[in-house]
């Protein structure tokens, strides 16, 4: 492991302002694409609705992809339940602002306008979105990270099953024909009476959101790897027994990979929910297959492969409906066959285990790291590990 | 007590269908250890089979006609797995597990695109092939023929299997690649056509169940073996996956606790729209107490 130099104050303080920097061109860069995604912004030079909803849906895919890559990829521990966590936090989120956030805005915009107002109210939803997410991700991870391999993917995609049919029967937020607004608790029907709660969900949700939240989970994410946590996760997937020898507390670190990868789900189900109006049917497993084709496509333990992946199953299916009349029909027929194709002849995914990042490093030969944004610290993962070798050996043994 | 009778043969009617598929489910894990997302999917295939033939040759209510199609819906489902297996599986299978799980999902999207792009998605009325009569049992309660006809036949499928895995030779193949697979190729077996046997008897074995399943109740669409597929998976795993009394034990055990909840969940409770949730409830507090299945065996990890 890679031991960090002490820095002085100086360099403390140019590294710090570096950073600051950086995120506030990141900021600006997602403020000006905000403008951009709408008509009238940019002067006109906005982009079609179409393209801004799969932009937008696009982010949502990273932040997903990207959090459950943590508990998938880099620990090991294989999850079909992820959306089932976003569920929760589109639905704690959305619940909480259509029956108790109303007055708070109403005040706060007495004081700050009506826009900031929105916008802390929005900040408030989300965290309470990503806790209620982490909570279920606490509730379901500790029973079950003790099971392994494919019996911890069943049983975490029973989980999801679950919260999904639950939700279905839940009437104070629209069971099985979605949340739109508040619900009258007497005739279950939509109400008619504003002081019950919102009539609809307000859509706080904008590609400024979106983004910031996609580059916040890749942030964290990213610290989390190249962490000593990261360095216990990855020893958790190599050989959990070996890991466990070497004083890992493997079930602390399996839960609370769990655990952050659920509340980023949930922050993804937060801003879903206060886009497009959580609905049961935008939750059902094939939405967690989904995620996974995103990571496994991308490269298991990628960061960078697990945004490529999200990208490429975000947009490929849309491309695809540009096919002329009379293959038109069978664009999803092809699309499976793309699936399929790739992971015939390229199994370890795009990236395989490697970021982009040190992919361009290796390419440019350069004497030392340091310098590229996002260039990776300590030694590329790849270098430990090669999933694909063990796994083979793995089918031998058997 | 009539009505506990009746939702008990409900119960496992169903159970049985969702048996038949479970033991496709739980051969090519026990040889590959591989979930095969798309076995459900067979069963879809199965059904749609039974359909076109029963179409074609404008089958009428006879038993011969139920035998014919039965027999070449098999036959079509267990190509079709075979195909998949030479195509799609054999490709990936010296790779990562997950790249051949990603593969069965793909296989699976492609099974019920493709379905739907030629058939549309609509649902379709699946012809008789028999004039479905009730018999009366006692009280209240009461079989039917195609119920008895699941059972026969379900029945009837699982004793042959279990001759041919355990009375002839191609079956001590079989067992002989699930306990080891490198082994068993040293031994001389060829190992590819044996997991293409598994397939091709997994596949008949789903098909059956779409045909059954389909003159029980009579409308088939392209995605009817997500939900089914699942369940059975979910059975497999119940009674531990890699063992085929489990499977069946699983099977039965998922379907007569689904019917029960429709039928006497009200009663503490449980409304019957968490009929799908049962499944996964057992699947989990089971899973809890016995982390490898009812009759599964846990394996000792070794340094």
């Amino acid at each position: 492991m890679r031991v960090p130099r002490k820095l002085g104050f100086t360099e403390n303080m140019i590294s710090f302002v570096k950073r600051f920097l950086i995120a506030l061109i990141i900021i600006a860069v997602l403020y000006a694409l905000n403008l951009a995604m709408s008509k009238t912004g940019l002067f006109g030079f906005g982009v079609p609705l179409y393209q801004v909803d799969l932009w937008k849906m696009a982010g949502i895919n990273i932040i997903l992809a990207v959090s459950l890559n943590l508990i998938n990829g880099f620990t090991g521990q294989f999850s079909i339940g992820h959306i089932g966590f976003m569920a929760v936090g589109a639905y704690s989120s959305t619940f909480m602002t259509v029956y108790y956030t109303q007055g708070l805005e109403q005040w706060l915009a007495g004081m700050v306008g009506a826009s900031v107002a929105a916008a802390i109210v929005f900040a408030l939803v989300i965290i309470i979105g990503a806790l209620a997410a982490a909570l279920a991700g606490l509730i379901v991870g500790i029973p079950t990270l003790r099971l392994r391999g494919d019996y911890l993917a069943i049983a975490t995609l029973g989980f999801a099953e679950i919260i999904r049919i639950v939700i279905t029967n839940m009437n104070k937020v629209g069971g099985a024909t979605g949340f739109r607004g508040c619900v009258d608790p007497i005739t279950n029907i939509t109400c008619s009476d504003p002081s019950l709660g919102r009539l609809t969900i307000p859509a706080y949700t904008n590609f400024f959101w979106i983004g910031f939240l996609a580059v916040i989970t890749i942030v964290v994410i990213y610290n989390i790897v190249n962490s000593d946590m990261g360095r216990a996760l990855i020893s958790i997937r190599e050989d959990e027994l070996a890991a466990q020898a070497m004083g890992v507390n493997t079930t602390r670190y399996k839960v609370t990979s769990f655990v952050i990868s659920s509340a980023f789900a949930g922050v993804a189900g937060a801003l879903y929910g206060h886009w497009r109006l959580p609905h049961p049917n935008d939750f059902t497993f094939v939405r967690s297959f989904e995620i996974i084709i995103m990571i496994v496509l991308g490269g298991m333990g990628s960061i960078t492969g697990a945004v490529l992946g999200a990208l490429v199953i975000t947009f490929v299916p849309e491309v695809l409906r540009m096919l002329p009349g009379g293959v038109y029909n069978y664009r999803l027929v092809i699309y499976a066959l793309m699936l399929i194709i790739i992971m015939i002849t390229r199994p370890q995914g795009i990236l395989g285990n490697y970021e982009i990042a040190s992919w361009l490093k290796r390419a440019r030969k350069r004497p030392e790291g340091g310098g590229a944004i996002g260039g990776s610290t300590g030694a590329p993962i790849a270098e430990q590990s090669d999933s694909t070798k063990k796994s083979a050996k793995e089918l031998e043994n058997r | 007590m009539d009505t506990f009778v009746q939702q008990l043969i409900n119960g496992l009617n169903i159970g049985a269908i969702y048996a038949l598929i479970a033991l496709g489910y739980t051969m090519v894990y026990g040889i590959l250890r591989l979930i095969n997302f798309a076995h459900g999917d067979i069963y879809m295939v199965g059904a749609f089979a039974g359909y076109f033939i029963a179409l074609k040759l404008g089958l009428g209510p006879s038993w011969g006609g139920l035998l014919f199609v039965l027999i070449g819906s098999m036959v079509v489902a267990a190509l079709v797995g075979m195909a998949m297996e030479r195509l799609a599986y054999r490709p990936v299978r010296k790779y990562a597990r997950m790249t051949s799980l990603i593969t069965a999902i793909g296989v699976s999207l492609l099974l019920e695109n493709l379905f739907v792009a030629l058939f549309g998605g609509q649902g379709r009325g699946f012809p008789q092939l028999i004039n479905d009569t009730n018999f009366a049992l006692f009280g209240n309660a009461a079989i039917s023929k195609s119920q008895i006809l699941i059972f026969a036949v379900s029945i009837a499928l699982m004793v042959i299997l279990q001759w041919i895995i355990f009375k002839t030779k191609v079956g001590t193949a079989m067992r002989a690649v699930s306990f080891n697979l490198n082994s068993a190729k040293l031994m001389g077996i060829n190992t590819d056509a044996i997991i293409m046997f598994t397939f091709a008897l997994g596949s008949a074995l789903a098909a059956a169940g779409g045909v059954l399943t389909a003159q029980y109740s009579p409308t088939i669409d392209p995605l009817m073996g997500i939900t089914t597929g699942l369940k059975a998976f979910v059975a497999a795993v119940l009674g531990g996956i890699g063992n085929i009394p489990g499977a069946v034990l699983g099977g039965l055990l998922i379907g007569v606790a689904e019917t029960m909840v429709v039928g006497y969940g009200s009663n503490i409770g449980i409304q019957s729209t968490y009929r799908d949730a049962v499944a996964f409830a057992i699947l989990i507090l089971v899973l809890l107490i016995r982390p490898s299945g009812i009759l599964g065996t846990t394996v000792q990890e070794k340094v």
